[in-house]
């Protein structure tokens, strides 16, 4: 494999990213490569910076050192025209779903289409706000509601729809499956499978949840003291001798999810 | 691969449908278009030159095999499962909720207004009850007054609004010094202006800018802080510790606001008064002394009485109704919006009509 090809293939290149809020420093030299493809769940203790390392990511924190490309282009000090065409390119979903109150969730849903398409045909527009709701699994009576009639597993899912809505090669999904109950959060984990091996994505996965660690994830990145200290599948990361990642997946919950898993899979 | 990074395009001929080009969104271009505006059904789809193919693509050629089912050929093995999980999310969706005849809708509207603004006023005078009924349980339990939390309110309420208000008091004066004497002039009678001065700000624009200034400023604060509390779940939480939000929340806010507006509306006087006596020094040459003087003479002392006795009133009117619409946040964060708008409309509404009744009847015992 020649240098040319290995780069097409990464996605996602962070390299030395430090990160600070004042005086307290969150990230202080984050290395992490994201694959074609992949499904990358990242991981650590709460008050770690995943969602900031995330944000820093999609430009939305700007880092105190390092270098951020997505899609091999520098996400830094971007001109904001280029930057929105690398932004077309990916879908976001925030922790709440962070859908625009005053739409409704189809309308939400044709928000990004009607930025970057603004002389699409109407009907199709209607068309494709339909389908990739019912893609994202709602019912089609979610369609005229607005946010604030939705549960929070249907405002996940409408989050979902819109970030897929420009059928994006990258996705983001923070925390997807917290605050569902444990029947609604398989069912997400099984869309996000689905939808990853239909469309091709590569998917950015923050969570906390072991059970979706074990079902989707190719591989883990693992956040603690401030850096990535270990990236690789579940079976290699439990072979490295870490206090923490020994805590994280052979504690009780993590070996219930894992038990869980095998049992799936057998 | 043909037809990769063209734009997506097709042939029609003898009933087949061959695509080329990319089916993404981003290079469908007037496709839909020129497919509706096709001179006969198709008979099949070719699909083997086609380049990328996103979920849009495959949802262009789902929509015409339903509508003339029709074979499709040269689909690859991921294109095949694209069009099938596409076909599986066809279902009918309406994008936003049906809206009956206008005309109806109007009524409908009008309807439920009005229904609001008498539920509102309604839960007004509730509020107002319960927070009386508040004030004398604390009147009873004296040791249950929150002393931090009175002194934190009349730091926020009075002490930092003295500098806004004193300020927009001292510009009032020397405005309504200017518009009286530039009147008066015409009849030579521009030392009247002292007159215009004096009794309008002691009697009805000191209080009544106070008032408005007031509810701009800290209604609206309290709608705000009690709406985010709200949505926060942060009074429910109070509740089930057995702290009462009204007594911690909503009395001390109160209590300051009436204890303050009538402090608020006599320095606001004093400050306007002060600008228009400047005005007077400089513009009409009326020395301070005269001017005091003057206002000694021409101002009862009944104004004052009317300003102070108005000022505690739009006090609770600001306070009550900040408070009140901050406890009927629920839901999401653009109520705390609305509420804090419709605070502030109704303080500033309710202390104009007071303020209206207060003329009528002062006007009316010989208050003049």
């Amino acid at each position: 494999m020649n240098d040319q090809t290995k780069k097409e293939d990464v996605i996602i290149r962070v390299e030395g990213l430090k990160n600070a809020f004042g005086d307290q420093v969150v990230h202080d030299g984050i290395d992490l490569d994201v694959s074609r493809g992949e499904i990358l769940g990242v991981v650590g203790g709460s008050g770690t910076g995943k969602s900031v390392l995330m944000r820093s990511i999609i430009g939305l924190q700007a880092p105190v050192a390092g270098t951020v490309e997505v899609f091999g282009e520098s996400m830094l000090d971007r001109d904001e025209h280029e930057a929105k065409q690398v932004r077309a390119r990916w879908g976001v979903l925030f922790q709440g779903g962070a859908l625009f109150s005053t739409l409704t969730v189809a309308e939400n849903v044709q928000v990004p289409i009607r930025e970057y398409f603004p002389d699409i045909d109407r009907q199709l527009l209607d068309e494709i706000a339909a389908y990739k709701v019912a893609m994202s699994g709602l019912p089609a009576e979610a369609g005229p509601k607005y946010p604030s009639e939705l549960s929070g597993g249907m405002r996940k899912r409408a989050g979902l729809a819109r970030a897929l809505a420009l059928d994006p090669q990258l996705l983001f999904l923070d925390e997807p499956t917290a605050g569902l109950d444990p029947i609604g959060a398989a069912a997400f984990d099984e869309l996000i499978q689905s939808l990853q091996r239909t469309l091709g994505l590569t998917v950015f996965l923050i969570t906390h949840d072991l059970d979706t660690l074990h079902a989707i994830c190719d591989r883990v990145a693992v956040l603690a003291d401030k850096r990535v200290i270990a990236v690789g599948t579940i079976p290699e990361l439990l072979a490295l001798d870490h206090p923490w990642i020994q805590e994280y997946f052979s504690g009780p919950r993590g070996r219930a999810a894992a038990d869980a898993a095998s049992r799936n899979t057998a | 691969m043909a037809g990769m990074n063209a734009p997506a395009d097709f042939q029609f001929d003898q009933g087949t449908l061959r695509f080329t080009g990319d089916l993404t969104l981003a290079r469908i271009g007037p496709l839909p278009e020129r497919l509706r505006a096709l001179p006969e059904s198709p008979q099949r789809i070719d699909i083997g030159g086609i380049g990328h193919i996103d979920t849009v693509g495959a949802w262009l050629i789902h929509r015409i095999v339903r509508e003339h089912d029709v074979p499709v050929d040269g689909a690859s093995e991921d294109v095949a499962h694209l069009l099938e999980q596409v076909a599986a999310a066809d279902k009918p969706l309406k994008i936003r909720p049906d809206a009956g005849p206008g005309f109806l809708r109007v009524l409908d509207e009008m309807g439920a207004g009005t229904l609001a603004a008498a539920r509102s006023l309604y839960g007004l005078l509730d509020f107002f009850g319960a927070t009386v009924i508040t004030f004398g349980s604390l009147i009873r339990h004296p040791r249950r007054v929150r002393i931090n939390a009175l002194a934190r309110q009349f730091e926020v309420v009075g002490v930092q609004a003295l500098a806004i208000i004193g300020l927009m008091s001292f510009l009032i004066g020397i405005v309504i010094a200017q518009q009286g004497a530039v009147q008066l002039r015409q009849f030579g009678a521009e030392v009247f202006a002292i007159n215009l001065i004096g009794r309008i700000t002691i009697r009805e624009l000191g209080v009544l800018m106070t008032a408005i200034m007031v509810a701009g400023r800290s209604g609206s604060a309290f709608a705000a802080q009690l709406g985010s509390m709200k949505l926060a779940e942060e009074i429910d939480a109070m509740r089930t510790i057995g702290v009462s939000p009204m007594e911690a929340l909503v009395l001390p806010r109160v209590i300051s606001t009436v204890l303050l507006m009538p402090m608020l509306g006599f320095y606001a006087a004093m400050v306007a008064m002060i600008g228009g006596g400047i005005f007077c020094w400089i513009d009409l040459d009326i020395p301070p002394i005269t001017f005091v003087q003057r206002i000694r003479e021409v101002v009862p002392l009944t104004d004052l009485w009317v300003g102070l006795i108005k000022a505690p009133v739009f006090g609770m009117i600001i306070a009550i109704s900040g408070c009140f619409q901050g406890m009927q946040v629920k839901g999401n964060a653009e109520e705390v919006g609305l509420r804090t708008t419709a605070s502030v409309v109704q303080a500033i509404f309710l202390v104009i009509v007071l303020d209206a009744v207060f003329a009528v009847f002062f006007s009316s015992i010989g208050w003049i």
